[in-house]
């Protein structure tokens, strides 16, 4: 049997819209207008999940984003299923399901349960400790450890959602809505700035716009219909716009800040469908305006986590706001004026109170005497030493402090509660100021951190500025706001404001208890399970360093970042460590301020549109013809073409013999090309090209090897000397953008008296490369009138044609080691060009080749790939390239590295040529080479970098780099495998026509 | 993410730019005459200050244009930006 506890119509629930929704499997009933805590707490269901560590049964502790414990699995099963989402944000819809997370098999009993008895053997650094020894079973442990480690599950199917990013530009941000945010947000609008209101909650005006009471008056009105007023006012202004259900992530430098926005959380989920989930907002504010308001600070005593204990703030606003009651025997414990708040709040809507427990002695205020009044019996000077009760809180034990608050005296008093409201003061929300950069200052009067100096255009006001009564707020935010929006006057001078509240407070950080501290739990972080006791004993362990301790006992580290109790973990160890809490410091605050899903992260960037790819003018053929695709960078290049459900080794095999035997067709239209002119391009290319530039005619082609300034092969390619002044460069597909990048860093930087542009092609020419023994005839069909002798048009020059009407540049150039021509077009001709090769080429078997025949055909001829065959520690006489490397010019990028102590060593990795004893056994590429397996440890000498079986040699081939390889012609090695070992011979790189007769066949 | 002022097009979102490291290195003229210690200092020395440094950035995803930078490393805050070949502002 449940009971119903909701107490009064509250305005903000709309009790005509009656919501069913299921806690744990359960049908339970709330109204429009309730979260899934309040709704539970009105169904008087406290106890919603088991603690992290222990398995401690836990209720609902606050009544917003700081909740700790109150942690739920939304839509189980389902793809919308989301794990550790907080009760007390949810808002209710119909359908809505949610259940306990971190219990098994229910949240009543759990098995898990068994470590609360077991928690002396618990203590904190417990795992760093235990399964450190033997560290083999390390593995056997963290099975163990991942399977009871995590709170909820996530979901196993895509997720059914969209999600966005959006840009947002304003002169004024301003970060929560409450009395402070509303005040500075419509004198911002005002003032003509362009302003932005977020507010994480559903509702405008903070905690003050459930306020009732005749304390707390502005103008002689109630402060919340005052507030009220404000509210609707600032609705009009068209500068003003104000998004709720927006939680402000992270707050970076220069007023970048990150906002989630939700829209449809708070609908049913058939109603979701196609509608945008979560947009994350990128905010550039010129000015920030930071009112995050406070958070109430818990108290800390023993077992003060059953459930049944709340927040006294929390229990005032689930009253006042959502009209449901706690507890029916409610008491409260305080070491301030707050709770007296919730004292008064309660006792109008009728609810019982039973006592009140302040631990300051000698207090009065018109608060307390109201409450005197309402005969709600007080205890000065007494603290809470134990409560009662497994499941929900039963009873309490009190006893009196001593004058120094150190030390209980007297006897224990039992007073019985079904609820227990704490108010251990306010803690200034200053997350997101620190995380902008800001420094804090300690104020000593009251045991509160708050913003200092600024790190950019930006003040905090109102509460999280530590100005936390509404007499300071209204006299302190309009002088604020005059200063740092540059304004003569503001709405707000000369208020009228009532405010009863004392501000005395008694801040015991860890409150005394009769027994010693090793026998209690006083929980600091609720989330982690992080008592004082845990604190204490890394303090004694020799910790110091708050970012240390909180490691150590985890305080701090749940997905709540410890918002209740972080301050008091600082509290005990600088009371237990005697060092000064302004020294001490505080942790780190970090982005997210409330986790954020991963769906607002990644936004629309998710499945092709998680990256771009780029096509080639020809993309279309190659998908007709069944190619398969290769991701070269971001280009899809053509991979292989299986014919007849060939397995890709077989194609390759074919298409390898037809390149050799007749011809081949290649898209080469990936490879970057880069247009260089003006009066010092030729001396440019000797700049940055190890090989000589200056002599190269007209219409003629040249290899080029390219350096980073420390020797390394950055780059390679064929540049083609279109003018006097004028050069095609062509490049790696994968180097383009930083082959280009690098030149232009060079010519801007280092040479800004050369005159040469540059400007990248790559996309504007097709490329297809025809190779093969009868490559001349089948081109020769496509350009007619151009004369193919090799007396007109030799290996390496090119020519400037037509076909048809289309201009062309035509390339006598080969990666293959064959005869072969380079076709370049405009783009968009590039298929019918194709096209035409295929059709001139079907007699003599023209066959289109991918990627892998490209790479199987140029490691034939030896030719290196860079970035497969080099990583950047290759000199190009590593290589064995030393034919490239200008002897003459006097200076070129990398030479000065050539010749470095290191780069002379003999010993340096160097391309070799390997060839396997059995000529069918093909490498495995990143295999290691050895020479001595008998020797341990196994001395590695290097690896494979590409491995092939060779179809026109009918052997295996490979090269690879071996230490002091260039000298080890004819030497055998070894090449362990996991079964096997496997001889290889180091032979010439060059393996297939070291002649070069094939060029002009 | 900060905010960085090209000289060329105007204050734009770092995610344009792209740092290169260290300004006012230049590359030695006679590279040729240099011991390998010296070559070392040119090559490999940095000097990755916490505090004012003075650095390379380009323009990648704009203007495409090299210029210099004088940031507070210790907290992103830009002092100067001007172009290549001028002269660092001494103040």
């Amino acid at each position: 049997m449940t009971k119903n506890l909701r107490v009064r119509t509250s305005k903000f629930i709309d009790e005509t819209y009656k919501i069913s929704f299921k806690f744990d499997g359960k049908t339970y009933y709330g109204y429009k207008g309730d979260t899934l805590a309040s709704a539970l707490l009105a169904n008087d269901i406290h106890l919603v999940g088991r603690s992290f560590k222990y398995h401690r049964p836990r209720g609902i502790m606050t009544a917003g984003s700081e909740e700790p414990n109150a942690i739920v699995q939304l839509h189980k099963n389902s793809s919308r299923t989301e794990p550790n989402v907080r009760a007390t944000e949810v808002e209710i819809y119909e359908g809505l399901e949610a259940s306990s997370q971190n219990c098994w098999p229910s949240v009543n009993f759990d098995i898990g349960g068994i470590n609360n008895i077991l928690s002396p053997l618990l203590p904190a650094g417990f795992y760093y400790k235990t399964f450190m020894w033997p560290a083999s079973f390390w593995e056997k442990y963290e099975y163990f450890i991942r399977k009871s480690a995590g709170l909820g599950k996530s979901p196993t199917m895509p997720d059914p959602d969209i999600y966005e990013h959006k840009y947002i530009h304003c002169d004024v941000l301003v970060i929560g809505a409450g009395i402070s945010g509303i005040i500075a947000a419509k004198t911002a609008a005002q003032n003509g700035f362009k302003t932005l209101l977020v507010d994480e909650k559903p509702y405008l005006g903070g905690s003050t716009i459930y306020q009732n009471s005749e304390h707390f008056k502005i103008n002689n009105q109630i402060s919340s219909s005052w507030l009220e007023k404000e509210i609707n006012e600032i609705k009009k202004f068209k500068n003003l716009e104000i998004k709720t259900r927006t939680s402000i992530a992270a707050f970076h430098g220069y007023n970048f800040l990150l906002a989630r926005e939700n829209l449809t959380d708070h609908i049913p989920l058939e109603q979701r469908n196609n509608k945008t989930r979560q947009r994350l907002l990128k905010i550039r504010a010129k000015k920030v305006i930071t009112a995050t308001g406070s958070l109430e600070r818990p108290l800390i005593f023993d077992n003060n986590d059953r459930p049944g204990i709340l927040l006294s703030s929390a229990v005032e606003k689930y009253a006042n706001l959502y009209g449901v009651a706690c507890g029916e025997k409610n008491v409260l414990f305080t070491n301030n004026d707050s709770a007296y708040e919730t004292a008064i709040s309660l006792h109008q809507k009728g609810i019982n109170i039973e006592a009140i427990i302040d631990n300051r002695e000698e207090i009065d205020s018109k608060l307390i005497r109201e409450t005197e009044k309402n005969n709600i019996k007080i205890y000065k000077g007494y603290t809470v030493v134990n409560t009662y009760g497994y499941k929900r809180i039963n009873k309490i034990s009190i006893m009196q402090l001593s004058k120094d608050g150190q030390k209980v005296v007297s006897s224990k008093i039992s007073i019985s509660c079904d609820c227990l409201g704490i108010s251990g003061g306010w803690t200034p929300a200053v997350h997101l100021f620190t995380q902008s950069g800001g420094k804090l200052k300690f104020r000593d009067e009251d045991q509160v951190f708050i913003p200092n100096i600024y790190s950019s255009d930006q003040i905090s006001i109102g509460s999280c500025n530590g100005d936390f009564t509404l007499d300071e707020i209204l006299s302190n935010v309009p002088n604020s706001l005059r200063e740092f929006l540059n304004i003569k006057k503001t709405d707000y001078e000369n208020l009228e404001v009532r405010s009863s509240f004392n501000k005395t407070k008694r801040n015991i950080w860890l409150l005394p208890s009769d027994k010693v501290i090793g026998k209690t739990k006083p929980f600091v972080d609720y989330q982690n399970d992080a008592t004082a006791k845990d604190i204490k004993l890394a303090l004694r362990e020799g910790f110091r360093s708050i970012e240390h301790v909180k490691r150590y006992t985890t305080t701090g580290m749940g997905t709540d970042q410890g918002k209740l109790g972080n301050m008091h973990a600082l509290g005990i160890i600088s009371e237990t460590a005697g060092s000064k809490m302004g020294e001490l410091g505080t942790t780190t605050f970090r982005p997210p301020y409330t986790p954020l899903t991963f769906g607002t992260i990644v936004g629309r960037n998710v499945g092709e549109y998680f990256d771009i790819f780029r096509k080639t003018p020809m993309h279309d053929w190659h998908v007709q013809n069944k190619a398969e695709f290769e991701n070269v960078g971001q280009w899809k290049r053509a991979w292989y073409y299986p014919q007849n459900g060939e397995s890709m080794h077989d194609a390759v095999q074919r298409e390898s013999k037809a390149a050799r035997d007749s011809a081949g067709i290649l898209d080469a239209s990936t490879l970057g090309k880069i247009d260089i002119q003006g009066t010092d391009a030729s001396e440019f290319l000797n700049r940055v090209y190890t090989n000589a530039w200056s002599k190269l005619a007209i219409g003629k082609c040249r290899y080029g090897l390219m350096l980073n300034e420390d020797g390394m092969v950055y780059d390679d390619g064929v540049t083609t000397r279109l003018g006097e002044n004028h050069y095609i460069m062509t490049t790696t597909t994968g180097g383009a953008a930083t082959v280009l990048g690098k030149l232009e860093d060079y010519l801007q930087t280092e040479w800004p008296e050369l005159d040469v542009y540059l400007t990248s092609v790559t996309d504007h020419y097709a490329t297809i490369s025809v190779c093969g023994p009868n490559s001349k005839k089948i081109v020769s069909q496509v350009i007619p009138d151009l004369n193919f002798s090799d007396e007109s048009f030799p290996h390496m020059s090119f020519k400037n044609t037509k076909i048809d009407k289309i201009k062309c540049r035509v390339m006598r150039i080969s990666f293959t080691g064959e005869h072969s021509y380079e076709i370049n077009v405009q783009a968009n001709y590039g298929k019918s060009v194709w096209e035409k090769c295929m059709e001139a080429g079907k007699e003599f078997n023209i066959t289109p080749y991918g990627t892998e025949t490209m790479h199987l055909l140029r490691a034939e001829k030896g030719f290196i790939i860079v970035g497969q065959d080099t990583d950047a520690t290759m000199t190009p006489i590593d290589l064995q390239m030393d034919w490239i490397v200008s002897k003459k010019k006097y200076d070129f990028i990398g030479k000065r590295s050539l010749y470095r102590s290191d780069t002379i060593r003999e010993d340096r990795k160097q391309l070799v040529g390997l060839l396997t004893e059995n000529p069918d056994e093909v490498l495995e590429e990143g295999a290691q080479i050895v020479a001595d397996v008998n020797k341990s440890p196994i001395e590695m000498l290097g690896h494979v970098t590409s491995s092939y079986y060779s179809p026109n040699l009918k052997k295996s081939i490979a090269l690879g780099v071996v230490r002091g390889g260039k000298n080890m012609i004819g030497q055998k090695l070894i090449i362990p495998m996991e079964n096997k070992k496997i001889n290889v011979t180091v032979a010439d790189p060059v393996f297939l026509d070291k002649e070069n007769k094939r060029l002009n066949a | 993410m900060f905010l960085i002022n090209c000289p060329y097009c105007g204050e734009r979102e770092q995610s344009e730019f792209k740092a290169g490291g260290e300004a006012h290195i230049i590359r030695p003229k006679q590279p040729t005459e240099l011991s390998d210690d010296q070559w070392a200092e040119y090559l490999f020395m940095r000097k990755n200050i916490k505090g004012i440094q003075f650095e390379r950035w380009v323009h990648t995803h704009g203007c495409r244009k090299w210029f210099n930078v004088v940031r507070d490393t210790s907290n992103d805050i830009i002092k100067a930006v001007y172009k290549m070949g001028e002269k660092p502002p001494t103040k």
